[in-house]
């Protein structure tokens, strides 16, 4: 087992850590400690782990951050030292405790970010949570974040990955939402880093009455990513939307794990999830609709598509469907492919280059999951930044002060 | 057909019957002894008693699986009986002479094993418990060049053929239940078909457990060589008992250059009681090898019966060209789980497969689809479509769709689609509008659901399986 240096590592480093924490968080650092030292990281025999080594990502000797992150106080982001609300009943109440990974994040961060949006606010604005990867020397960090939507809240947050420097980082995400009743948000994740960049990131998802929670994950540019995306529906007349898409080439690996847990009637579920993947590319994705045994009427689909460009991508996929209700719509869909050779030929009989018509025919293919970005600015910016990206232009995320 | 499914829809289980025949049944467990017991038993040469016995120490070596979606009572490996032979005391008497009690069973059965029946045109192979007890029409296939016998018997007379092709497409190696079943197999079907021949009838072997506290472990083995063909029919049924019989069998096909197999089973073992209570485990490998060029294979199945089933028919594309197809019908009720599908993995180039799977479930049970299509790296232009569909008949079973696709080329199209649904009420008013009763209606749009498989079965077969649609369904509406 690889997780003793991150044992003796705590061991080490427990007080300080506990110092330089809150008492909610110290709460529950213990008893992710005695879960992870019992279990220790996941191997590929366990199902969901079952196309990422996760042992091997966590084995280099990264620097642990352990300093206490104190940004600016906005509107709707403080730390969660200076929250306004108890958080307590709230934090580390809906992720996964019996995931190492998540143990590990639980175990060692130091500080979280608490976005509040009170009860019946709509904000403005997006909220954007810029994530810069900064260093001489090779490190792990582990973000956590708590995304608290009161009753009838309303918001749009961005949260992005960018890497400054060339050296090995590794990013440990868990994010916990909580949308009550009537509330309605739009996540986006957008990932722009680099081949020496590993991410997990675990995002659970809790969603009351009468809510509409759309999630997208965007990797454009990365090294080794595992994204995790749990959904629970626990109100009536809620709705998910999880969106993602994946362009990945070289020796970028990228596991998408998304489970939908419909747990009361009415609810309804679409996901899609679009890849392409290029030169030695290795893509999964493993989505599960889990209908529990009352929730009829439940109206759920699930598509997944994946373009091969080279012999040398591999993709794996397993669209599962648990349904124990009979009064259900659910469907899913897989595909994989390749670009269609008769658009090919009839865009160079006009005069367009193979490489320009490949690259128009897997821009066409991407746009399905862009377009329905409902944010215009964002949309066009990744437009941009996608057509890009595939012209290989993109060395490093651009327009970006930090970097 | 709505005439066949009114007639038997109020029907139990009814091949539930006991034979009382003079069975001879060694004693319960299992280990090396036994191993060499059965072997012994069967006058088998030295190199399949190693081949036995290497078997069961790999079997030692290993636990069984969990990773199914199945909810599976303790097997007790050493309460049960290995090897039963209903026909040891014919034996004594002379060999040509079958047990009245036994043609009895098998024409209650419905199963032609005498030659007043011949008209049906089916070859048939009866195996009861561990021992074949028939085989028909051995002679005027052999005229042909095919062997079609026990395995017990092509041991015996085909060593050779037997030795190149046993364990080659399931090693003894490949899962829990292989290693067993290789270990202690006892009988089965034997079939060959030389060079360039069209087997003139269709093959069938009809499978029964009969003695109580036995398993029953059969082998089968096909093997179709260059431009020839058969299709090969599999039936199934057990006597009604408290306890859980196992089955664990094998079926290894072999398919040479331009050769075409059609393997179809209609099991029916004994479901257990409406309350869940015994039972037969059905625990099956079944898996067939496309070695040649443009050879074709296609697995039809039809799973009414045993309480669990847990199988995955498979298909090793590795000769270029060459097409598998999988249909299946799974059908459950009461407190039946199955966890089956099939593995499609592609090798040769130019391969294509297709998976058609539905799903009926019904009572409290559990059905679960579990597929994988893989296209290796030399797979060029490799194609698979998989369409597995599920129908809930009530609230209070479950329906689970588990694809697995690893593609590894980029020349493949893999498709795969699935739906879940329950029967509209706008089709059972219809029905009912026209005065079909409401368990006639159901049973009609079941067997509309079920058409695109049942249409690959050859003919008996599908009036059979129509007929267990029916009769599996009973009393699960309303």
């Amino acid at each position: 087992m690889k997780n003793n240096q991150y044992v003796e590592f705590y061991t080490q480093v427990r007080d300080t850590i506990r110092q330089r924490s809150c008492p909610v968080m110290n709460a529950h650092r213990d008893e992710a400690f005695s879960t992870f030292s019992a279990i220790g990281f996941p191997t590929q025999k366990v199902e969901r782990y079952k196309y990422t080594d996760v042992a091997q990502d966590f084995a280099p000797d990264y620097g642990i951050q352990l300093s206490s992150t104190t940004g600016d106080r906005t509107e709707f982001c403080c730390s969660l030292k200076d929250a306004p609300i108890d958080v307590a009943p709230y934090y580390n109440s809906i992720a996964n405790k019996q995931d190492a990974v998540v143990a590990l994040n639980t175990m060692l961060a130091v500080d979280a970010l608490l976005v509040y949006v009170p009860k019946g606010i709509k904000a403005k604005h997006p909220i954007q949570i810029n994530n810069t990867l900064k260093g001489k020397q090779d490190t792990m960090i582990n973000r956590r974040i708590l995304i608290m939507m009161e009753e009838g809240a309303e918001a749009d947050i961005i949260i992005t990955d960018h890497a400054a420097d060339h050296q090995q980082f590794l990013t440990n995400q868990v994010v916990e939402v909580f949308c009550q009743d009537n509330s309605h948000l739009n996540l986006y994740e957008i990932e722009e880093t680099n081949l020496m960049c590993t991410r997990y990131s675990n995002v659970f998802i809790h969603e009351g009455r009468d809510c509409s929670v759309r999630h997208t994950s965007l990797t454009i540019f990365n090294g080794h990513t595992r994204n995790t995306c749990h959904v629970q529906m626990v109100g009536e007349h809620s709705e998910v939307t999880l969106h993602g898409c994946v362009i990945a080439d070289k020796m970028q690996r990228v596991d998408n794990n998304t489970c939908i847990e419909h747990m009361v009637p009415n609810c309804q579920s679409r996901e899609l999830y679009k890849y392409i993947l290029d030169d030695s590319a290795i893509g999964a994705f493993a989505g599960m609709i889990h209908v529990h045994k009352d929730a009829q009427k439940t109206s759920s689909s699930m598509t997944n598509a994946n373009l091969c460009a080279t012999r040398q991508s591999r993709m794996y996929t397993q669209p599962m469907l648990e349904i124990y209700a009979d009064d259900v719509k659910c469907s899913h869909g897989s595909t994989v492919g390749q670009l269609n050779d008769q658009a090919l030929l009839y865009m160079r009989q006009r005069g367009i280059s193979l490489s320009e018509a490949q690259l128009l025919l897997k821009s066409a293919f991407i746009t399905e999951v862009i377009d329905n970005i409902p944010l215009e600015a964002l949309r066009d910016r990744l437009h941009i930044i996608v057509d890009k990206r595939m012209r290989g232009e993109l060395s490093k995320c651009e327009g970006c002060k930090l970097c | 057909m709505e005439d066949i499914t009114r007639e038997f829809v109020n029907k139990d289980y009814e091949y539930g019957f006991h034979t009382d025949v003079h069975t001879e049944i060694i004693e319960k467990g299992l280990n090396e002894d036994i191993v060499r017991l059965i072997s012994k038993k069967k006058g088998e040469p030295e190199w399949l008693l190693e081949f036995r016995l290497k078997a069961f120490r790999y079997w030692q070596t290993q636990e069984q699986p969990t990773w199914a979606h199945l909810d599976m009572p303790e097997i007790d490996y050493q309460d049960i009986s290995y090897y039963a032979d209903p026909t040891a005391s014919a034996k004594k008497d002379g060999p040509k002479e079958i047990d009245p009690e036994l043609m009895k069973t098998f024409d209650k059965l419905g199963i032609p094993l005498e030659e007043r029946m011949a008209l049906a045109g089916v070859a048939v192979d009866a195996v009861m418990d561990s021992v074949s007890v028939k085989t028909t029409f051995q002679e005027k296939l052999k005229e042909k060049g095919i062997i079609f016998c026990s395995i017990s018997e092509a041991v015996q007379n085909h060593p050779d053929l037997v030795r190149e092709y046993l364990g080659s497409v399931v090693p003894y190696r490949d899962n829990y239940f292989a290693a067993l079943n290789s270990a202690v197999f006892s009988d089965g079907s034997f079939v060959y078909i030389p060079k360039g021949v069209r087997c003139p009838m269709e093959l069938s072997t009809y499978f029964r457990i009969n003695a109580s506290g036995t398993g029953q472990f059969e082998r089968t083995l096909i093997v179709c060589d260059d431009d020839a063909y058969v299709s090969y029919l599999e039936g199934c049924t057990a006597p009604m008992r408290d306890e859980n019989q196992l089955h664990a069998a094998i079926v290894e096909i072999v398919v040479k250059d331009r050769a075409e197999v059609k393997y179809s089973t209609v099991q029916n073992w004994y479901p257990g009681d409406k309350d869940g209570k015994g039972g037969v485990l059905n625990l099956v490998t079944k898996r067939g090898h496309l070695r040649g060029v443009d050879s074709r294979l296609s697995w039809t199945q039809v799973e009414t019966g045993s309480a669990i089933t847990w199988k995955y028919p498979s298909c090793i594309l590795s000769g270029d060209g060459s097409q598998a197809e999988f249909y299946s019908v799974a059908v459950t009720n009461n407190y039946q789980q199955a966890d089956t599908g099939t593995k499609m993995i592609h090798i040769g180039k130019n391969t294509k497969s297709t998976i058609i799977s539905k799903g009926i479930s019904a009572g409290k049970s559990q059905n679960s689809y579990r597929g994988l299509v893989k296209v290796s790296a030399n797979a060029d232009g490799a194609r698979n479509y998989s369409c597995c569909d599920s129908l809930l008949l009530g609230s209070t079973c479950g329906a689970h769709t588990f694809p697995y696709m690893d593609i590894h080329n980029d020349t493949a199209i893999i498709e795969h689609e699935a739906t879940t649904s329950k029967i509209s009420e706008e089709q059972l008013f219809y029905c009912q509008q026209r005065g079909i009763s409401s368990e006639d209606a159901v049973s009609l749009i079941v067997n509309g659901y079920a058409k695109d498989v049942i249409n690959k079965l050859p003919m008996e077969f599908a009036v059979e399986a129509q007929k267990l649609l029916g009769v599996s369904l009973e009393g699960s509406v309303g």
